[in-house]
Parts: structure tokens; C-alpha cells; sequence
């Protein structure tokens, strides 16, 4: 087990997320997230691996206040967002991307004005309600479609799009905000083996391209080993292995998940 | 040891049996109070056939002339109630309807406001609401819309509550998320959400305002509910028929107009 206490760069203008001895309890003495710690910088990106119930949504929820941390800090490219409220919080979520297990477009608005929801952070809601989004923001969600293979649904209703189509746009969606680090929330668990792989594989270029550390929540083992350089393994609300794909053992997915009898 | 096991089954328990038992004895016993209660005169009773045959003949032949000196207009001032009605009840309800949704709104006291307010619309009938504004306005048809917009806020904000209840929290966890002011959040995802549902209340009240704005010009409300009632105190059945038959028409109308747009736009 090792953990990333080593960097010094916490001022760099990179791109980074940084989790410090984060704590998340429900009901008092019952503690589902336990000093969690670790950062992200740049096109890296991580994987939260651990049997259901272990807190991972919550983790990932905790980093942008969707759930209030108990104690500990988070901070996106420095800055420290757990202690931010209303419009300083709401200016602070802008810079983080997420993406969802459900997806969560507005299904009865079409592709395009789901992808514009991604720049409604930056816009007043009187603009939002008349639909008057800036030129560039147009723009940048038809080059978005387009590089995904959605330019041709753009005018579609949500709905009627296709389970991996619809995480694309989900995507989009994220990647609209300009953010700073990207969060996923088990993003292919809906999908089926082929769609999950191109997902995957759309997530991790565009962190690549984009510079944006990437965080995914995932259940899949082997996806997350195959796509992403670090892993870290949640058990019991805890960090009990983080490191490159490469050292995960069966001796850790043993912890991690409990029980041997699923390892053949 | 080995005792005999006999599967019986019965679909109710002795207990559930005794239950039944008294449910109906109560509702036996109820039914022969309440038919007491309502003294049915048993010549009253019998003659009621020739009574209604003696009704309908009056009615007929429809005196149709009647139609575009007295009727037209009052039939016209009861759409214009029960549309007019109907626009200042859901303007009055939606802000009572986004404040009764306890999945938008979770302040306590805020919600139980919402709720007294629903309540106390829906607990008085529409002839009540405007027995009391035509003592306000005097009669005619503003005290009517004003009863009418009263009696509405109650239905539409309830269903409206209860559609933005039922939303689907994961886009608005998803604007949340991307930083969206609360505005644009309810604008973005909780209204595209409840828009088929918020449009096809607001027609159905409609409809059932145009029922309900004939009715209460009985009591002084405007419309041609005022013109009902004058044609039945100087007994010109055959006028009270043509009003019925207007009333009727109207409504079939409305009817298959809102179920039409209904259609359209979920």
C-alpha cells in the first residue's frame, strides 16, 4: 500500500485533485469513508475499485458537496472547495466534471441543449430559460457531437438515444464545464462489454487531450486495470490498496471484495 | 413422532373472517340509518314517474329561438369564467405547488403553508367560493373567475406537488453538479420533467371549470348558470331545456378538445 504524500506541487497550475483524510459518516460513530487521501494531477487518471456499499458513490459525491464530507478536504487545483458555500461553492462545481452510472440527461430535451446543460454554471438563469447560449458555447458542443459521432442526433431527443450514445453525451455534457478534474460514477454499468470498452476508451482520451485528471468509480476489474495506470482499492470505507494495475494481487482483490470462492 | 401433516388452507384466517364479519354488519347497520334518515316519502317515490314524464313534456318542444337573445351570451361569459378562472388558479398554484414539493422545498414550515393552503381551496366547493365572492364583488361574472381561480389552486398545485415529487433526481443531481444556479436547475430539469404533466392538469381543470362556471351562476356568479336559474323560477321549461342542451354540448366539446391536445403534446 503506498500513498501519494510525496508530491510538493500542490501549487502548480496543473490541473489536479487532491482527497486529504476525508471522512463521511451518516450517523455519528458509524463512519462509511475513513481518511481517505490521494491526488490526481493532469492526464492521469485513477480508479476506485471496492464491493458495493463501500462508499465509493459516496467518495466521489463528497469531492464536488453533492454529499457534505464529515471532515477532512478536498481541493481542485488548490483550491480547497469543502469549506465554500452557494455561489463560491456553485463557481467551485463548475470545474468538476461528472459522469453518471444512470447517465442523467434530461430526456425530453434534445442532445444538443443536454450538452449545453453543461455551461448553465456559467450562464444567468433568465439566459438558461430563453436558450440564449453563446455562440462559443454552440460551437464547442458541435465539435464535441461531432467528435464523438453524434453531430446527426444533435436536433434528437435524449431519450432517444442509444444506452452507450447517451453516455456519450453525458459526457459531453461534462467536458462542457471546462473542468478540472473529471469524476465518473460507475459510468459502463449500464452498458454492455463493447460499449463499456468505448467508453472507456472515450474517457481516458479526453483526459489525455484535455489535461483533466480522471476519477472512476468502477466495478469491472479488468477494465479498470486495462484503461487506467492507478488503482485504488476501497474496503470497509477505507484506502487498503493504491498503486498501478500491475501490483494489484489476488491477495488484494481479496480484501477488497472479500471471499476467494469468485477468484477462479 | 411422525405425526400426520394435513395441508389445509383457507384464504382467510378465523381472525381475518371476524373482521369481514363486522366490516359488513357496520356497513349493513349504516345503510339502514341513512335510509331512515332521508325520510323517503313512499307517494313522493311512486309518483316520481309520472313527475318526470310531466318534466319532459313541458321541456319539449326546445324553444331554440331563445338561444341568441338570452343564452348565447351568458353561455360565452361562462367560457370566458372558466378559462379566466382557470389561468389565475395555476398562477396561483405553481409557486404553492413548487413550494408543497418536498423534494424541492425542505423547509418545514414552508411546506405545511403549502399544504394549508391546497387544503383549504380543495375543502370548499366552488359554489361556496362564490357564495363568498359574490358577497365581495357583488354578482356577476368577476366573482365567479375569482371562485373559480380559488377552487382551482388546490387541484392544480396538489398534482403539480405531486409531479415534481415523482421527477427523476438524477439530471437535477447532474445540473447540480455542473454548478447551475437553483434556477436554472428547476427551469432545466425538474419543469422539462413535469411540463406533459403540468399542461394536461391545467386542460383538465379547464374542462372541469367549464362544468363547474355553469353551475354556480345558481348562486349570482355570472354565466349561464344565472340564466338557468331564472328560466327554472318562471318555470319556461322549454328555455331550461335549451340550456341544458347547451351546457352539454359545450362540455362534450371541451371534452374532446382537451383529450385532442393531450394527445399532442405528452
Amino acid at each position: 500500500m503506498t500513498t501519494d504524500q510525496n508530491n510538493m506541487q500542490v501549487s502548480l497550475p496543473q490541473r489536479s485533485i487532491r482527497i486529504e483524510n476525508l471522512f463521511k459518516e451518516y450517523v455519528p460513530g458509524k463512519p462509511i469513508l475513513k481518511d481517505i487521501s490521494f491526488e490526481v494531477q493532469g492526464k492521469s487518471s485513477v480508479a476506485i475499485i471496492g464491493a458495493s456499499g463501500t462508499g465509493k458513490s459516496t467518495l466521489i459525491r463528497c469531492v464536488n458537496k453533492l454529499i457534505p464530507p464529515t471532515a477532512g478536504n478536498v481541493f481542485i487545483s488548490g483550491e480547497n472547495i469543502t469549506k465554500l458555500q452557494g455561489s463560491e461553492l456553485r463557481e467551485a462545481r463548475r470545474k468538476i466534471g461528472m459522469v453518471f452510472q444512470e447517465f442523467n440527461l434530461v430526456e425530453r430535451l434534445s442532445v444538443m441543449e443536454n450538452v449545453l446543460c453543461g455551461r448553465l454554471g456559467y450562464l444567468t438563469p433568465w439566459r438558461a430559460w430563453l436558450r440564449k447560449y453563446p455562440q462559443t458555447d454552440i460551437d464547442q458542443a458541435y465539435e464535441l457531437l461531432e467528435s464523438m459521432g453524434l453531430y446527426d442526433f444533435a436536433r434528437q431527443r435524449a431519450d432517444s438515444l442509444s444506452g452507450g450514445q447517451r453516455q456519450r453525451v453525458g459526457i459531453a455534457r461534462a467536458v462542457m464545464q471546462d473542468p478540472h478534474v473529471l469524476l465518473a460514477d460507475e459510468p459502463t454499468s449500464s452498458l454492455d462489454p463493447k460499449t463499456s470498452v468505448e467508453i472507456m476508451e472515450l474517457l481516458v482520451a479526453l483526459s489525455e487531450a484535455h489535461d483533466i485528471p480522471l476519477v472512476i468509480n468502477i466495478h469491472d476489474v479488468e477494465l479498470a486495470k486495462r484503461f487506467t495506470s492507478r488503482i485504488v482499492g476501497l474496503s470497509n470505507g477505507g484506502i487498503v490498496f493504491d498503486g498501478p494495475p500491475s501490483e494489484l494481487t489476488e491477495e488484494h482483490l481479496k480484501t477488497i471484495y472479500g471471499g476467494a470462492s469468485w477468484l477462479q | 413422532m411422525s405425526e400426520i401433516k394435513v395441508n389445509t388452507w383457507e384464504r382467510f384466517t378465523f381472525g381475518e373472517r371476524m373482521a369481514r364479519f363486522i366490516v359488513f354488519f357496520g356497513f349493513a347497520l349504516a345503510l339502514s340509518i341513512s335510509l331512515r334518515t332521508v325520510e323517503v316519502i313512499p307517494e313522493f317515490l311512486l309518483d316520481a314517474p309520472t313527475q318526470v314524464a310531466d318534466l319532459l313534456a313541458r321541456m319539449w318542444p326546445l324553444d331554440y329561438a331563445y338561444y341568441p337573445q338570452g343564452i348565447h351570451h351568458a353561455l360565452m361569459e361562462t367560457l370566458h369564467v372558466a378559462t379566466l378562472g382557470t389561468l389565475l388558479g395555476v398562477l396561483m398554484a405553481v409557486p404553492v405547488g413548487i413550494m408543497g414539493a418536498n423534494n424541492i422545498v425542505r423547509v418545514p414550515a414552508l411546506h405545511w403553508l403549502a399544504k394549508l393552503i391546497l387544503v383549504s381551496s380543495r375543502s370548499v366547493n366552488s359554489l361556496v367560493w362564490a357564495l363568498l365572492f359574490v358577497a365581495v364583488f357583488g354578482p356577476g361574472p368577476l366573482a365567479g373567475t375569482i371562485a373559480i381561480g380559488f377552487r382551482s389552486v388546490g387541484f392544480v398545485g396538489k398534482l403539480l406537488a405531486e409531479a415534481l415529487e415523482e421527477t427523476n433526481p438524477g439530471p437535477v443531481e447532474a445540473l447540480t453538479a455542473a454548478g447551475a444556479p437553483w434556477l436554472s436547475v428547476f427551469v432545466k430539469s425538474y419543469w422539462p420533467q413535469v411540463a406533459p404533466a403540468f399542461w394536461g392538469i391545467f386542460l383538465f381543470r379547464w374542462d372541469i371549470n367549464v362544468r363547474e362556471s355553469a353551475v354556480i351562476g345558481l348562486v349570482g356568479a355570472g354565466g349561464i348558470g344565472m340564466v338557468l336559474d331564472t328560466a327554472l323560477n318562471l318555470f319556461y321549461w322549454d328555455r331550461v331545456s335549451v340550456v341544458l342542451l347547451s351546457i352539454f354540448v359545450v362540455v362534450i366539446v371541451a371534452e374532446l378538445l382537451v383529450t385532442n391536445i393531450r394527445k399532442r403534446i405528452i
